[in-house]
């Protein structure tokens, strides 16, 4: 008895010996050892960035499950979808979570980017950590708008319409956008292949490599420290494992908030798409699009000599490539005060976000 | 003058880096130029039998296939035809007729038009494409203006 034991322990001891060597586990168990997490009343904000990460695991999973079924082409789209949720066993609860964790990922993604914005971590030197950031929440959006399309339904064929088109009215390259876009003048099948490209190919491996880089650089500054307890004496607490437990509890709770949602909301298909149907009355783009929907409604027609549109489009893609480049503009000044316009501006943006959603529902 | 060596090494590196600056350019053009859309050489159609007069009820629209295009033909309130890009100037939804407001509406951003396409309210910039309406016999027939 007591032999056989040793020799299992000394089994496993040669097997990690083994995998130590080729893998240098030792240098990763050290490091995760090492990691600490500063512990103070701003602390719970450090937990979004995981959730996100958790939710992007999600859709991974039930993603490549949704596509055993899922058939991308104008004509059977819709159907396989349909197929999906009536005749896949546990399909409507996969297609179900799939959409819901969606929409939870952009939330945590929003609450996780603010929290960084306001708690200003993106200062030197995590500049690049903020940029990979902001280029995954782009490419997140582009999840949510190129995966709305493949269930082929018409409130998706409108909204993609009219995601398309605002791409055309870009000067310059707005053209060149659009075709690429729809893979064509119109959205039609071509349009759907090329998103479904988008959704399951490209982003993916965007996501892959900026998320490896966001996450090396996290891991290689450590947690940042907000401005107004920098340099005060903080508790800690160990990364693996007492603050990866806790993480885990909030994913645990979020399998089951999801679980919840697919259950007693599961989403909806609507009708298919039809290219010779008139938009239905009260169409509108999913939640996270609504306030830049509801801003351009309410852009007059003409401004001045330009389409309104083209003003509130401009106006957005230099908000996103503001967004991108928030770590080069608010430097510190010389005495190493940092600004309050970044936190006002910041509410203000927020301000504008919730009124605008608010409205956008009410209207 | 500079060393031989130098002179030399110059000279190299200005190859390489055009030779590899040729590959790149080699591969990208023509994986660029394969991901935008072939233009499809649509069959021109000039004019479509919409259907019998009598289908189309008085303060009615109805989208119609014109190629691929969609045209709303609308028979006013006293009892004209009219036809109409169906494809809203905004950004491109497709409108709807209102038999109570008498108008043209876009659900997408509540943009309106008249029945002569004029856009009236919202966000539309420029009237709808006017289409011609003939009635020869009992069939409606819409042709390009
Ligand atoms: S697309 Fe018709 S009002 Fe915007």
């Amino acid at each position: 008895m007591n032999s056989q034991a040793q020799t299992t322990l000394t089994r496993t001891e040669r097997l990690t010996q083994w995998l130590d060597e080729r893998l240098g586990l030792a240098a990763i168990a050290k490091l995760a050892h090492k990691k600490e997490v500063p512990i103070h009343r701003h602390s719970i904000w450090y937990y979004f960035g995981g959730m996100t990460a958790f939710l992007i695991g999600v859709q991974a999973a039930t993603g490549i499950l949704l596509l055993l079924y899922y058939r991308p082409s104008a004509e059977s789209a819709f159907e396989s979808v349909q197929f999906i949720m009536t005749d896949v066993q546990f399909g409507w609860l996969i297609r179900s979570i799939h959409s819901w964790s969606a929409n939870l990922l952009i939330a945590t993604l929003f609450i996780h980017m603010f929290s960084v914005y306001f708690l200003k971590a993106y200062r030197a030197p995590r500049e690049l950590t903020w940029v990979t950031g902001a280029l995954l929440l782009f490419i997140m959006l582009g999840f949510g708008f190129s995966g709305y399309l493949l269930p082929w339904n018409k409130l998706a064929y409108f909204a993609t319409k009219v995601g398309t088109d605002i791409a055309g009215v870009v000067p310059v390259v707005g053209h060149f956008l659009l075709r690429f876009l729809r893979g064509g003048d119109d959205v039609t099948g071509a349009t759907l292949t090329r998103f479904y490209g988008f959704h399951i190919a490209v982003l993916p491996a965007l996501t892959l490599a900026l998320f490896g880089l966001h996450g090396l650089l996290v891991q290689k500054h450590g947690m940042s420290v907000p401005p107004s307890l920098e340099g005060k004496p903080l508790k800690t607490m160990k990364f693996v494992p007492n603050f990866l437990l806790r993480d885990l509890i909030g994913w645990i709770l979020a399998v089951g908030v999801l679980a919840a949602l697919a259950a007693f909301f599961p989403w909806e298909l609507g009708e298919k798409a039809d290219p010779f149907a008139s938009a239905p009355a009260g169409i509108r783009p999913e939640w996270y699009f609504l306030f830049m929907f509801q801003t351009l409604k309410l852009i007059p027609a003409k401004i001045w000599i330009f389409d309104g549109e083209v003003i509130g489009i401009m106006a957005f893609s230099l908000g996103g490539l503001l967004l991108l480049l928030v770590p080069f503009l608010d430097r510190p000044s010389p005495q190493g005060k940092s600004k309050p316009a970044f936190t006002i501006i910041g509410i203000l943006v927020v301000l504008f976000i919730v009124v605008m959603t608010v409205y956008g529902y009410l209207d | 003058m500079e060393p031989e060596f130098t002179r030399r090494r110059k000279f190299l590196n200005y190859l390489l880096g055009t030779s590899t600056g040729a590959t790149l350019v080699a591969i990208f053009y023509p994986v660029i130029k394969f991901v935008i859309p072939p233009q499809v050489i649509e069959a021109t159609q000039n004019s479509v039998v919409a259907g019998k007069l009598n289908e189309f009820a008085v303060n009615s629209g109805k989208i119609i296939k014109f190629g691929n295009k969609p045209v709303i033909l609308i028979r006013t309130p006293t009892g004209d035809l009219k036809a109409l890009s169906a494809v809203c100037t905004h950004l491109d939804c497709i409108v709807q007729y209102q038999p109570e407001a008498k108008g043209i509406w876009c659900a997408c951003h509540n943009g309106r038009y008249n029945l002569n396409g004029q856009n009236i309210s919202g966000p539309p910039p420029r009237p709808l494409e006017e289409y011609t309406v003939n009635v020869r016999g009992d069939d409606v027939i819409i042709s390009k203006a």
